[in-house]
């Protein structure tokens, strides 16, 4: 048993953060790409792809790094640590780990090269009006006209929608279960807008829009959840990384700030705030490492529930470092031009895109018949 | 003891209510409703029909347009209001400057202000806080020199809700900086925000608004007519005033009409069939209702005007269960909260579920100011338990 990262993991997180930092080590950096549209530095986008990790899970023969889940997580932390708005989760762990999954090898070398170089940006359509987290589609449906299948309905919200260059789709299928589909969006309507973090989402209207079935087409609801259940293990550790940052600032705030003559560290009261959030963010972090390690070569149902239970953790532990960032820091952290308060913008819109804690606890909670003990030894 | 109300309060409840529902504008009462930003304007318009009913300002003095109602008829009113979706009347106004007016300025201050000040004419901001004044709010640094019958005013406030709709602020300067202890020279000056000198900046908060600013003094000149009651007894007042609005911040009505909201909001989405977010209504529910008993013991007992010593606890868990609620929203919009920043015509998402995630995040403020939530507890652990 080791959770320590080896040499070659190391050297990818110096250079992730050292680029990363550079970009956004200066907050109003940061504050200036989310401003205008697509939200996120496309010179940082290129970046990070000439340094491989636009495609960095994805398989060599399909223009990837073949990297593993523990080295997804470091980007994810890091680009957590910064809030990069660049979006390597929905495109890269999301709908690009859709497309390698399901894709055939004409699809995966036609959109994973590209997106791997920074030349496209895909986007995972996948969310419906009035839905939760639920892996299936019905408010988009498919249906086949000859030798060609057509998209009709609405997905919202769709994260980066409006930039993506492809788009990848779950629709009903006309014999049950839920397809994904390759979409040229240009045969979409698409109205994209600024989320509250400084991220982007659309709805996408689909009226009879042409599209491809990934892969053989078929049922794809099991490659869709175990999808969505990667992207939450490195989802868990963008919000890590983002936590982390929370906790230094209000460390160093504290140790800084004056009132009634002293520094508020003289204030226990205070200190044992930011003590319990240091509790906290450790036993995020353990649970978080300890999925990523079951998802190099778990089952899905292994990897299902170790993402279950490393989101709920994260976001009980995102809930309250969040919170008492903000609290700690006083009106300061209520400002836009102050860093703290966006990052609990951030954790709140991450945990809402994929599932929040109390969905979790329900999927836990409904198997929890099923075991005497948890163990998380193999 | 006796839980009915007697049958002149049932009335008085049933006339509050009956008001409330068929005298302010429906649409400004929607406003409320949908979590939506109220304009300028709506905030006046209702206040001066509830200050035309004598419904604005019955906290204050009968001469000056109180109303002589007890503890609990003033508690009915309050939370008729916010279950009606009415616009609590400014609070500036008439939580702070006027019952301070009122109590401690001379008779031509209260001639002057109090009129315009129940009627909203004169929007008041409140100028106590600086960028190194916050909890520690006696160290302010503004301060005001005397020249002649005038006050030269110099210095910095900030977070200053609403400044950019002000008309008057009122201040604490320091008028005696070399008093044995800093809570000694300080005054409470009324500033009128048209003078030259002053300088109003925005500052913008995470959920985008706009609500909070900067207010900027560079030799600004007050006539020394303004400043209320005694020279350097100002924290006096304002601690009188901070008495004040603890107890009108723990808003229980409002966060119990946003809890039914989203329990529509949440049966709608077909969410309220999930057991745990049920069992998450009910225990929200619950501490609102312990909270609103609270509420209700302390003013059945208030009657020989001296505050009940659980009033601290109001403000307290009244911001926790704000907040408790507005978190639960975000939940229950789920994915679709992420459509924050959409117009109406850009999105398939409801109202509510757009602005559940700003709200939640403004809504952090409300432990922070008015006394934070650890000052709260140092309330409760100094003055209540005497430690
Ligand atoms: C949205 C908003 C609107 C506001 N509107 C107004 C307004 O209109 N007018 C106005 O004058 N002010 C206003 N305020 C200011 C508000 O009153 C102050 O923010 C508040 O007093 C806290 O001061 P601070 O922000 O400087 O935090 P600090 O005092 O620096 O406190 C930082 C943290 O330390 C804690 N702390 C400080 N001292 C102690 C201690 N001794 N023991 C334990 N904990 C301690 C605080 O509780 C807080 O958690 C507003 C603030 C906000 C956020």
């Amino acid at each position: 048993m080791n959770f320590e990262y080896d040499d070659e993991q190391e050297a990818l997180r110096d250079s992730v953060k050292a680029l990363l930092g550079k970009a956004y080590g200066d907050f109003e950096q940061r504050r200036k790409a989310v401003d205008a549209d697509p939200g996120f530095d496309d010179s940082t986008w290129r970046r990070l792809a000439e340094l491989g990790v636009l495609g960095l899970p994805f398989a060599e023969e399909s223009g990837g790094m073949g990297a593993g889940p523990v080295e997804v997580s470091l980007v994810a932390e890091e680009v957590g640590r910064v809030l990069a708005p660049e979006p390597f989760l929905a495109t890269v762990v999301l709908a690009g780990g859709l497309v390698e999954a399901a894709g055939s090898d004409e699809q995966k070398a036609a959109v994973l090269g590209p997106l791997a170089e920074g030349e496209s940006v895909v986007a995972f359509a996948h969310l419906e009006p009035g839905g939760r987290w639920s892996p299936t589609a019905t408010a988009v449906t498919a249906t086949s006209s000859g030798d060609g299948w057509a998209l009709d309905g609405v997905k919202e919200p769709v994260p980066h929608g409006a930039r993506a260059d492809v788009l990848v789709v779950s629709a009903a299928l006309p014999s049950g279960g839920t397809g994904l589909f390759l979409v040229d969006p240009a045969g979409t309507e698409r109205s994209g807008y600024a989320v509250h973090d400084g991220s982007r989402a659309a709805r996408v209207t689909f009226s009879g829009t042409a599209a491809t079935p990934l892969g053989d087409g078929g049922d794809a609801t099991a490659t869709i959840a175990t999808a969505l259940d990667r992207t939450r293990i490195a989802a868990c550790h963008q919000a890590l990384g983002a936590m982390s940052f929370q906790l230094g600032a209000t460390t160093s705030y504290l140790t800084s700030r004056k009132q009634f003559g002293v520094t508020l560290n003289t204030f226990q009261a205070l200190t044992f705030r930011a003590a319990d959030m240091y509790v906290s963010l450790e036993l995020a972090r353990s649970l978080t490492l300890w999925a990523t390690l079951v998802s190099i070569a778990g089952s899905p149902e292994e990897i299902a529930d170790a993402a279950a239970r490393a989101s709920l953790q994260v976001s009980k532990a995102s809930r309250h470092i969040g919170q008492e960032a903000i609290q700690l820091h006083g009106g300061i952290g209520m400002t836009a031009e102050y860093a703290v308060g966006h990052y609990t913008s951030h954790l709140t819109a991450l945990e809402h895109w994929l599932g929040d804690g109390r969905f979790h606890l329900s999927t836990l909670a409904s198997c929890i018949g099923d075991h005497d003990e948890v163990d998380p030894i193999p | 003891m006796r839980l009915e109300l007697s049958a002149e309060d049932a009335a008085f409840r049933e006339e509050m209510r009956t008001f409330f529902t068929t005298q302010v504008p429906q649409e400004i009462r929607d406003a409320v409703a949908s979590r939506r930003e109220l304009s300028k304007d709506d905030i006046v318009r209702s206040q001066r029909i509830l200050n035309a009913a004598g419904l604005a300002v019955p906290g204050w003095t009968v001469e000056w347009g109180g109303r002589d109602w007890t503890p609990l008829q003033r508690h009915i009113w309050h939370e008729e209001m916010q279950r009606a979706c009415v616009p609590i009347p400014l609070a500036f106004n008439a939580s702070m400057v006027g019952p301070v007016i009122a109590t401690f300025g001379s008779q031509e201050q209260k001639e002057r202000f109090l009129p315009p000040t129940a009627n909203l004419d004169i929007w008041w901001s409140q100028g106590f806080s600086e960028p190194d004044a916050g909890s520690d709010l006696a160290s302010l640094r503004t301060t005001a020199v005397r020249q002649g019958d005038e006050w030269v005013v110099n210095g910095q406030k900030t977070w200053t809700t609403l400044g950019q709709h002000g008309d008057w602020i009122f201040c604490l300067v320091r008028t005696d900086p070399d008093a044995p202890k800093k809570q000694q020279g300080i005054s409470f000056l009324l500033v009128d925000m048209t003078s030259p000198g002053v300088t109003v900046r925005p500052i913008q908060l995470i959920d985008g608004g706009h609500e909070v600013n900067e207010v900027w003094f560079e030799d600004v000149r007050v006539p020394a007519a303004n400043l209320v009651g005694e020279e350097n007894k100002g924290w006096d007042y304002a601690k009188f005033l901070l008495g004040n609005e603890r107890v009108g911040v723990a808003p229980v009505g409002q966060t119990k009409r946003v809890l039914a909201q989203a329990k529509e909001w949440a049966r709608a989405g077909g969410v309220l069939d999930d057991p745990l977010v049920a069992a998450q209504f009910a225990d929200l529910e619950n501490d609102l209702l312990a909270l609103e008993l609270t509420a209700l013991r302390v003013v059945a007992h208030s009657a020989d005007g001296k505050p009940h010593p659980a009033s601290s606890v109001l403000k307290l868990k009244g911001t926790v269960l704000q907040q408790a609620v507005s978190e639960l929203v975000v939940d229950i919009a789920g994915p679709a909260s992420l459509a924050s920043g959409a117009t109406a015509d850009e999105s398939d998402v409801d109202d509510w579920a757009r602005v559940a995630t700003p709200a939640y995040l403004n809504l952090r403020k409300a432990s922070i100011y008015g006394g934070s939530n650890e000052v709260q507890r140092q309330i409760i652990a100094r003055t209540i338990l005497g430690l």
